[in-house]
């Protein structure tokens, strides 16, 4: 990414991860958590607050030693470090609570191979100073634990009739159990996708020619 | 009362699980990006057309292989110094040094693969399929070949999922589409599509 | 990501600093891993007993206290931090006196989707199995997780016979799941219709272990009703190590 290369902290700085790029919907990164662990609105959440602190104390950081990094070594440091801060995620949540690590199961210590996490490491952190890193990662990590809670919420409501655990329709529900199977995740996302795209198109037409609207 | 013990107990209990069944597992019933979503960013990312599928497929079954073996053989040196905790770091190094092993030999031999598996070849390292599949057979307690095994499977069953989907995407290309389902959008739904088949294959081991 | 073209090209960095960096790099993730894990291991393992606990409980009926025990071909031995290692572990229930009232054990077979683990405890007295809990389950939602909350199926297992033979090296009748319905024994588990495979992965575990283990348990039994339970007291203090 050829961001240029002011140090001003914009508003921009922080809201391109949660709209703009967001990296669930609009860069496609990080697809595994995205799917495997969104059967349910709190392992989504869990999820995402978990990347979160391991996008934003990688972030960190790199950021602050982005100069002392020599650039042959560069990945396996920041793998290094990503690695570091979730085994640290890993065994926090362990102590937290055992049925929420149960439910995410392989899938917290698989946010090492998150794409998006090394590949914020070494678009950003590696090019910016610690404080706009910072800023950059909290918006990127709400952005995706936005995304993730978006898939959650629909599979949940869908699949179990509850959100958060908290029955919504009563006994007489028929759960959807297509949606917290795996193929569920697939078809809920792309749902998602096409109509964000639906959306853009729908804008983009509106600008283009505003009287074919009236 | 005595803490809990930390240290491992032998779980003869379980059903020893044969071979085949592993093999047939890891390919069809649990496939690794149909069942348990690993390695989705190739899996959509290089599925456009069969001839870069393939040769991603193969370099993924490889380094899956290789770093089946060396995963096994760090745990057993962690587990006798009773350092579990650093397994994750471990692994991921000895998977990034993997790829780059591949890379390296690709380079060499076949030039015109490298140029065209391109930035896909270094982003094994962050596939999670691959660390995804060290992490299971450890969880799973497999030996040295059952987890040899697991590997074949699931780098297998992989080629078979990706190969699939660039089968279907090339044939997508040729026909009309509404304007709102270019992108991955219908690549997911395809995927979803062919979860549900996979999903047939459940019960093999029963 | 440079492509390794671009990479070759770059002045090489001279190999100190790289090595350098590694080495801060690594003593530096060494040092907050060591730590997380310093400060967490007791959490966990007191998180990790009560877990254990609380599932004991739920399949010896009447247990409040609980003792772990080692199961070998030769014998039965109490775990104790620095004893043998090897053998199948086993926790034993006891009640408010002392008696026990249970011993559990774990047991998996291959399910639907996945392996099943569960958790069944056998009443040495009635020689039953006096309850069961499913640890880990990957089965399909609304179908196969019917062998947690499906009543009738759960109540296979309130006195299911698992009493060995009269040459005590197997059980004088296998644990087997029968159509459902068509429960005459009471060795046998009734299915859930429309979850064959998970009920019957379930039969298979409990067969398979109690084959295995109760041969070697059933001798020796009276090492486990006479060790000395734990008081409640201890049980509870225990997770602080």
């Amino acid at each position: 990414m050829a961001k240029k290369q002011d140090n001003t902290i914009t508003w921009d700085t922080f809201s391109e991860g949660l709209w703009r790029e967001n990296p669930v919907f609009v860069m496609l990164l990080g697809m595994c958590p995205v799917l495997a662990v969104t059967n349910s609105a709190i392992n989504a959440l869990a999820m995402g607050i978990a990347t979160l602190f391991v996008l934003l104390a990688s972030g960190t950081l790199i950021s602050l030693l982005r100069n002392s990094i020599p650039k042959q070594v560069r990945i396996a440091t920041y793998i290094v470090i990503i690695a570091t801060f979730v085994t640290i995620v890993d065994y926090t949540i362990q102590a937290i609570s055992l049925d929420l690590y149960n439910a995410l199961g392989a899938f917290i210590q698989l946010i090492v191979a998150n794409c998006m996490i090394l590949g914020r490491a070494e678009a950003y952190s590696s090019r910016n100073p610690p404080l706009k890193s910072i800023v950059n990662a909290t918006g990127m990590g709400l952005g995706f634990t936005l995304a993730l809670l978006c898939l959650g919420v629909v599979r949940e409501i869908l699949g179990a009739g509850s959100l958060f655990g908290i029955d919504l329709f009563g006994p007489r529900f028929e759960p959807w159990v297509v949606m917290v199977l795996p193929a569920g995740g697939f078809l809920v996302l792309g749902a998602w996708l096409l109509l964000f795209e639906w959306l853009k198109q729908r804008k983009s037409e509106t600008e283009l020619n505003p009287a074919s609207e009236s | 009362m005595q803490p809990a013990p930390l240290k491992h107990h032998k779980v003869t209990t379980m059903a020893t699980e044969t071979l085949s069944f592993i093999f047939l597992n890891a390919v069809l019933a649990n496939n690794f990006v149909l069942a348990l979503f690993l390695g989705l960013c190739p899996f959509l990312g290089v599925s456009g057309k069969i001839n870069t599928a393939l040769p991603m497929g193969l370099a993924t079954l490889f380094v899956m292989l290789v770093s089946s073996v060396c995963a096994f053989l760090i745990n057993e040196v962690l587990v006798a110094f009773e350092i579990e905790f650093l397994r994750l770091i471990a692994y991921i190094a000895v998977i990034a040094s993997a790829v780059q092993l591949v890379e390296m030999t690709l380079k060499k031999f076949s030039p015109a693969l490298f140029r065209s598996l391109g930035i896909f070849l270094p982003l094994i390292t962050t596939n999670c399929a691959i660390l995804g599949l060290a992490l299971f057979q450890t969880f799973k307690e497999y030996s040295f070949l059952q987890s040899l095994v697991y590997a074949l499977g699931a780098g297998v069953g992989f080629i078979l999922a990706i190969l699939l989907m660039a089968g279907l995407r090339e044939k997508l290309e040729l026909s009309t589409m509404p304007s709102i389902t270019q992108g991955a959008a219908v690549s997911l739904m395809l995927g979803g599509l062919l979860s549900l088949s996979f999903m047939g294959f459940a019960g093999l081991g029963g | 990501m440079s492509t390794p073209e671009a990479q070759a090209i770059q002045p090489s960095t001279p190999t100190g600093p790289m090595i350098r960096t590694l080495m801060g790099i690594a003593m530096l993730s060494g040092f907050l891993v060591v730590l997380t894990y310093q400060l967490t291991k007791p959490i966990i393992a007191e998180n990790q007993r009560r877990a254990i606990e609380a599932a004991v409980f739920q399949v010896i009926p009447g247990a409040v206290a609980r003792r772990d025990f080692l199961v070998t071909e030769s014998a039965v031995t109490a775990v104790t931090p620095d004893g043998p290692t090897e053998g199948v572990l086993v926790y034993a229930g006891y009640d408010q006196q002392g008696n026990l009232k249970g011993v559990a054990a774990k047991a998996g077979a291959q399910g639907y989707a996945d392996m099943i683990h569960l958790l069944y405890g056998y009443d040495a007295d009635c020689e039953c199995i006096r309850g069961i809990k499913v640890l880990k389950l990957a089965e399909t939602p609304g179908l196969g997780d019917k062998i947690i909350t499906d009543a009738n199926f759960v109540a296979n297992f309130d006195a299911l016979e698992a009493k060995l033979s009269a040459g005590g090296d197997k059980l004088a009748n296998e644990i087997v799941t029968v159509k459902a319905g068509t429960k005459q024994n009471p060795w046998e588990i009734d299915a859930i219709s429309g979850a064959t495979i998970s009920s019957q992965a379930v039969g298979k575990a409990l067969n398979q272990s109690a084959q295995q283990l109760l041969p070697q348990l059933m001798p020796h039994i009276d090492v486990i009703r006479n060790a000395p339970p734990p008081s409640e007291a201890e049980t509870s203090d225990s997770g602080t190590q």
